[in-house]
């Protein structure tokens, strides 16, 4: 693994990340990604047999000590107007969202 | 004397007995905060100053009239000859992590500083429940992003009371310095790498990580799923039993807080250490941390004073009849931080994608042309470094191209630190372990901007604490002495999943061994 994050590929992780910089924030940026990314390719150094599996948590969910899933009930929220007064615009107790861009696609 | 003098199950006795009350402890903590803090983070906070560098500046968010509506509800109950909770009257704060009803809810980030809680989080409600008084949100690193609290949008960032020219580690910084500098009796953080036990020990109080699982995690804003544990912050080690009891057990609300029961964990508290086998590793009396150009690994030695505390707390526990058991290997834990740097960032960026500007937050006041550039000022504008960090490199690792190469290796990874444990704790293995002792952090606290902006090296303060995240069990940190400057060490210990009580068992032993040494006596500077 002697990957790294050039600036081509940075701009694009940015784009789709939804961010902007400037150019002197981006390089620093990209550079701490760099560095993190030599840490982490000590992990090659792991000697992984091939049934060692993924573990997504650390602790096991063994039925007894798992509650079960709530069901899939709709439960109105006591006073939505409180959250609709947190959001930036709102129209007739709706949420406005900005025009969305459309790309046609070759 | 100041009720703040009393721990806080004292101050919970003494106000259910009628002899305190609430609104006298509450006033008390108001005068010490008036005492030590400073101004309280905050967005806009121009040039600091020399008055400002000797400051706590725990605190984000006083919530004063909260408190006071709580202490006179105790007081009311107490009088009417009923008992008030287990934490009747006890001054708290809140990391500013956790939704609390009607409260600003930051996370220390620009992006969410005008959000209000429309509801609170389980913990926080128990805790509450319970009697304690919720004195206000305190301060983190933005997002819990950090080890130092210097990466809060909210300045001036949290400064150690021991020497507040030092960060109070993190990222729950505000939490352990609150505690340390007696602004409050309990904190409510929470554990991602590491991020109650660090500031813990730099701050010369007790940390404790439960279980994953073993607290909701419903109302607190997430950083990494599988890994986040809110758990206690104290003065004491009996006051942060009675302060997990409070909070733990099941909930509805959380699908991953387990049912498994929870026990009463100040019965066993003074059962003490004979017995019991108490291990020491290797793996963990080094510091280990990647060449800055090469990113090969160099190995050091810990520093001698951490070292030392570490096994002057082994020979203690021995003499209290425990049998310390040396050499267990923990061969992976050194993986840990380069495992933690992709599961975290893959999780952390699948969290944080939800701030967008249109919900709720923060939105660029600037103009935008279509939503796209809408969410890129938003974002750009709300977001820290740290968070920026994150995300693009979870997003990165985790792409399709990339997903085998580093998250599904660290992944399996995590399998073999796990297995570390299960080695050391299995029952009819070759150790067979109650608990493991080990340094909480490599070096003690240090000085602001020593490391900040280096996110390599930061992250490395985690270490010895991050392996405990990644396998999921528990752990804490307890004060065990000062180093030549006068900074606190904090020891650490690791027990089975949902091995709390043995934790504190073991705790409570070791304060009990050492409650005439001297450095016990020492107070931090804020407060000479």
């Amino acid at each position: 693994m002697t990957d790294e994050i050039f600036p081509e590929l940075f701009e694009r992780l940015v784009d789709l990340a939804a961010f902007a910089f400037d150019p002197a924030e981006a390089e620093y940026l990209r550079q701490e990604l760099n560095n993190q990314l030599k840490a982490i390719h000590q992990l090659e150094a792991v000697p992984l047999a091939d049934d060692v599996p993924l573990a997504s948590h650390g602790v096991g969910y063994p039925p007894q000590s798992r509650p079960e899933l709530r069901k899939d009930l709709w439960v109105p929220f006591e006073n939505p107007d409180e959250i609709l007064a947190q959001a930036p615009q709102v129209e007739d107790r709706y949420l406005v969202v900005p025009d969305i861009p459309h790309t046609k696609l070759d | 004397m100041s009720a703040l003098d009393y721990a806080a199950h004292t101050i919970a006795q003494k106000v259910n007995a009628g002899e305190l009350s609430a609104v006298e402890v509450l006033e008390d903590a108001l005068a010490r905060i008036e005492q030590v803090e400073g101004r309280h983070g905050a967005l806009d906070y121009g040039e600091l100053t020399d008055e400002d560098r000797k400051k706590v500046h725990a605190f984000i968010t006083l919530t004063q009239d909260r408190a006071y509506a709580q202490a006179r509800q105790v007081d009311a109950l107490v009088s009417a000859g009923k008992l008030a909770g287990p934490l009747a009257g006890v001054p708290l704060s809140i990391k500013d992590i956790f939704c609390v009803k009607d409260t600003p809810s930051t996370a220390a980030s620009r992006i969410l500083s005008n959000f209000v809680a429309p509801y609170t989080a389980t913990a926080v409600e128990r805790l509450e429940s319970a009697g304690a008084l919720t004195l206000g949100k305190v301060n983190l690193d933005e997002f819990t992003h950090g080890s130092s609290t210097e990466s809060s949008a909210f300045q001036p960032s949290t400064r150690n009371p021991w020497d507040p020219d030092r960060v109070p580690g993190g990222s729950s910084g505000g939490s352990a310095a609150s505690v340390a500098a007696g602004e409050v009796m309990l904190s409510l953080g929470t554990d991602t790498a590491g991020s109650i036990r660090q500031p813990a020990a730099f701050c010369g109080v007790v940390g404790l990580k439960p279980t994953y699982g073993r607290v909701s995690r419903y109302g607190l804003i997430a950083f990494g799923s599988s890994l986040d544990c809110p758990g206690s912050v104290a003065r004491d080690v009996r006051d942060a039993a009675l302060m997990l009891g409070v909070m733990a057990g099941a909930d509805p609300r959380d699908s991953t807080a387990s049912l498994h029961p929870v026990p009463d964990y100040l019965a066993i508290l003074s059962e003490g250490v004979k017995g019991l086998r108490i291990g020491l590793s290797p793996d963990y009396m080094q510091i280990a941390f990647p060449d800055p150009q090469t990113g090969a690994l160099i190995r050091q030695e810990l520093p001698a004073e951490i070292r030392n505390a570490t096994l002057r707390a082994a020979e203690a526990l021995a003499d209290q009849g425990a049998e310390i058991v040396e050499g267990v290997p923990m061969p992976n834990m050194v993986y840990g931080i380069p495992a933690y740097f992709v599961v975290s960032r893959v999780e952390a960026a699948s969290n944080l994608h939800r701030f967008d500007g249109v919900k709720y937050g923060y939105r660029t006041s600037s103009e935008f042309r279509d939503l796209h550039e809408m969410y890129r000022k938003t974002r750009a504008e709300g977001f820290g470094l740290q968070p920026k960090l994150r995300i693009l490199m979870g997003m990165y690792v985790s792409a399709a191209q990339y997903s085998e190469q580093y998250y599904q290796r660290a992944l399996r990874v995590r399998s073999m630190i796990r297995a570390d444990f299960e080695s050391a704790f299995d029952s009819g293995g070759a150790y067979r372990l109650d608990a493991l002792l080990t340094p909480t952090t490599p070096t003690t606290a240090f000085k602001i901007a020593d490391i900040y902006g280096d996110s390599v090296l930061m992250q490395y303060a985690d270490q010895l604490t991050v392996p405990a995240n990644h396998a999921g069990i528990p752990g804490i940190s307890i004060p065990a002495g000062l180093d030549g400057d006068g900074l606190p060490i904090g020891i650490q210990l690791l027990a089975p999943d949902f091995g709390e009580e043995m934790l504190l068992r073991v705790g409570y032993a070791f304060e009990q061994a050492t409650a005439d040494a001297a450095w016990r006596k020492q107070k931090p500077q804020v407060l000479r």
